[in-house]
């Protein structure tokens, strides 16, 4: 160790600003996903196939008589089954990141400190957009064919991630006011999947009993998934629409400032 | 001028617990200030108030003139911190966590990997530096924080006990880096478990105890201030030196403890022929010295001096 004064001309530095901090500490989420490439393949590619084929082949016969008719049905929800529990996985990944050493350094740096909250949130669409295209190239494979043809398919995927990033709110700010990790994906799962299931992904709202049908018919991942199903085959409506992007509004703009106050907060304890 | 480090009665409490209660501290700009305290005694939380990671309850700090609370923009923008507990990206490389760093403190991104290769050479990381951190040694996160913390070339800097976890070539060659901070102007607030260190390094040494500063000043003073010298007596196998200590503080009134596995014993006197009889009274009525030592005082003196006082407060 021969320690030597770090030599001079360099550039004069300015702190960085809210979009060069941002870009940064995404990077730094990014290099996460590239040095461990194995863990991205199976949470982004391997279960979400596994997934798409047990509920394929296993309600197919059940629910609808056949694989080429349910999976018309069936495909969009899964785009959206698949993505949500990865929200969660980020805020678990978030509160563990918070109380670890890396995040004391930051909080005593001088960039824009809301920064360290969003490059994780964004980057991670990175991980949400690779389950989302191999659930649809898969889908596409066992027979999917979107009604409304490439243009339709294109709303649809964007508006899923949309609506990933509006949940993922939601777990980030689980993720910065819990201790620790396990209590984010144990809260969070026990949040997520009563939703996931009461909703109308595998099954078509019209058979259930009416009081069953009001409560599947408000629950905000039927919203969601209405609005993709509709995107997909060309039969998404104005109120679909009106409501598919209201929920997704109403999730940021309630809980990514709550989440960002929780986060500044944090260091006054 | 203002004070590099200037902080006036600070305390924190942690629900009941008062960790710290009424810190004052005065320090010049290029000085190299050594916090020295048994552990709980609240240097880590002094740090932490310092450095805008926690808000004092009570009191006002400042760094450079600038209030830790009401500025602390400002002030990280002239602080580094390398605290007890490596703060790096385990994830990532020893190369990648120091371009992040680089780039947050506001480097271009030519200036940012050129600056993380040559920190990496000096610190003697450079073949380590395409490893993830979570595969380094203790010792090597220590280097590397280290190197993180440096990399701003930051007005004060504070280094909550960076030698921790060393071996004593790595000892070494961190106080030589931090001597060259020094010399460069850098004011450094570091603290350590180790008295060596502080005598080594420090300009002044703040002992703090519960909470509280309870002496500030030169390494030479305050081994001064224990007055003459100190005895260090090895006992025979099969003394008890709790007996020893009780013997010299009833007959001489001397504050005397035992340390090291128990055999030796150490009092301060105040001239050396008190020492003879001391020594002459022991051999009289327990016949147990084995060996001793007439030595100048060191800081573990005046630290056991110190602390032996502190208990004697606290008990009356
Ligand atoms: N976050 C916290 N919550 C509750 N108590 C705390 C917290 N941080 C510190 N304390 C308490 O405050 C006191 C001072 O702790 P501090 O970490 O400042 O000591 P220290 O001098 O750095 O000790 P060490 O030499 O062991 O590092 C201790 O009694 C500790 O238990
Ligand atoms: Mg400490």
């Amino acid at each position: 160790m021969s320690f030597t004064q770090t030599s001079g001309a360099r550039t004069p530095r300015r702190s960085p600003g809210c979009l060069a901090s941002t870009a940064l500490i995404m990077r730094r989420t990014l290099l996460h996903m590239r040095n461990n490439g194995f863990g991205l393949v199976v949470e982004a590619v391997l279960s979400p196939i596994i997934m798409l084929l047990i509920f394929t082949f296993l309600f197919s016969g059940a629910i609808a008589g056949s694989v080429s008719g349910y999976i018309q049905y069936l495909l969009p929800g899964i785009l959206v089954l698949t993505v949500v529990p990865m929200t969660v996985y980020s805020g678990t990944t978030l509160c563990t990141d918070i109380a670890r050493g890396v995040y004391h350094r930051f909080r005593t740096m001088p960039f824009w400190q809301p920064a360290a909250l969003f490059g994780p949130v964004i980057a991670d669409g990175l991980r949400y957009s690779a389950a989302l295209l191999t659930v649809l190239s898969m889908g596409l494979a066992l027979g999917f064919r979107p009604e409304d043809g490439v243009a339709g398919a294109v709303l649809a995927a964007i508006y899923v991630l949309f609506f990933a990033y509006s949940v993922s709110w939601v777990f980030a700010l689980i993720g910065n006011v819990a201790k620790q990790p396990e209590t984010v994906s144990g809260t969070s799962m026990m949040l997520v999947y009563p939703l996931l299931f009461a909703s109308n992904v595998l099954v078509d709202t019209s058979t259930m009993p009416r009081w069953l049908q009001v409560v599947v018919d408000v629950n905000p991942i039927s919203v969601a998934v209405a609005l993709t199903r509709g995107l997909f085959h060309g039969t998404a409506d104005a109120a679909d629409l009106a409501a598919g992007m209201g929920v997704c509004l109403l999730l940021v703009v309630v809980f990514a400032p709550l989440t960002i106050f929780v986060y500044l907060k944090r260091q006054l304890r | 001028m203002a004070y590099a480090i200037e902080a006036q009665g600070l305390r924190k409490s942690f629900k009941t617990r008062e960790a710290v209660r009424g810190v004052d501290l005065a320090i010049q700009q290029g000085e190299l200030f050594a916090l020295l305290g048994p552990n709980g005694a609240g240097k880590t939380t002094t740090i932490h108030m310092l450095t805008t990671l926690l808000h004092p309850d009570e009191g006002t700090a400042s760094i450079c003139g600038y209030d830790v609370v009401k500025d602390a923009a400002v002030v990280r923008r002239n602080i580094s911190v390398t605290g007890q507990y490596a703060a790096l990206d385990e994830s990532l490389t020893g190369w990648q966590n120091l371009t992040l760093f680089a780039g947050l403190h506001g480097y271009s991104r030519k200036d940012a990997r050129a600056l993380a290769v040559e920190l990496l050479e000096s610190f003697n990381l450079a073949e380590a530096g395409d490893r993830t951190v979570g595969t380094y040694s203790g010792g090597m996160r220590r280097r590397l924080d280290l190197a993180a913390g440096i990399l701003s070339e930051p007005k004060v800097m504070f280094l909550d006990e960076p030698t921790t976890g060393l071996d004593p070539q790595s000892r070494r060659e961190l106080w030589d880096a931090v001597r060259h901070l020094v010399k460069n102007g850098t004011t450094v607030l570091l603290t350590t478990q180790y008295l060596e260190e502080a005598d080594q390094l420090a300009d002044r040494i703040g002992f703090i105890a519960q909470g509280r500063v309870i002496a500030v000043d030169t390494p030479e003073k305050l081994k001064a201030s224990i007055g003459g010298k100190t005895l260090t007596i090895k006992l025979a196998e099969g003394t008890d030196p709790a007996n020893v200590c009780r013997l010299l503080t009833s007959e001489f009134g001397m504050e005397a403890h035992s340390d090291e596995g128990g055999l030796i014993v150490k009092a301060a006197v105040r001239e050396a022929a008190l020492a003879h009889s001391v020594i002459g009274t022991l051999i009289d009525q327990t016949a147990a010295v084995d060996d001793f030592a007439l030595s100048e005082p060191t800081l573990d003196d005046v630290y056991f001096a110190l602390a032996i006082n502190r208990g004697n407060e606290v008990a009356s």
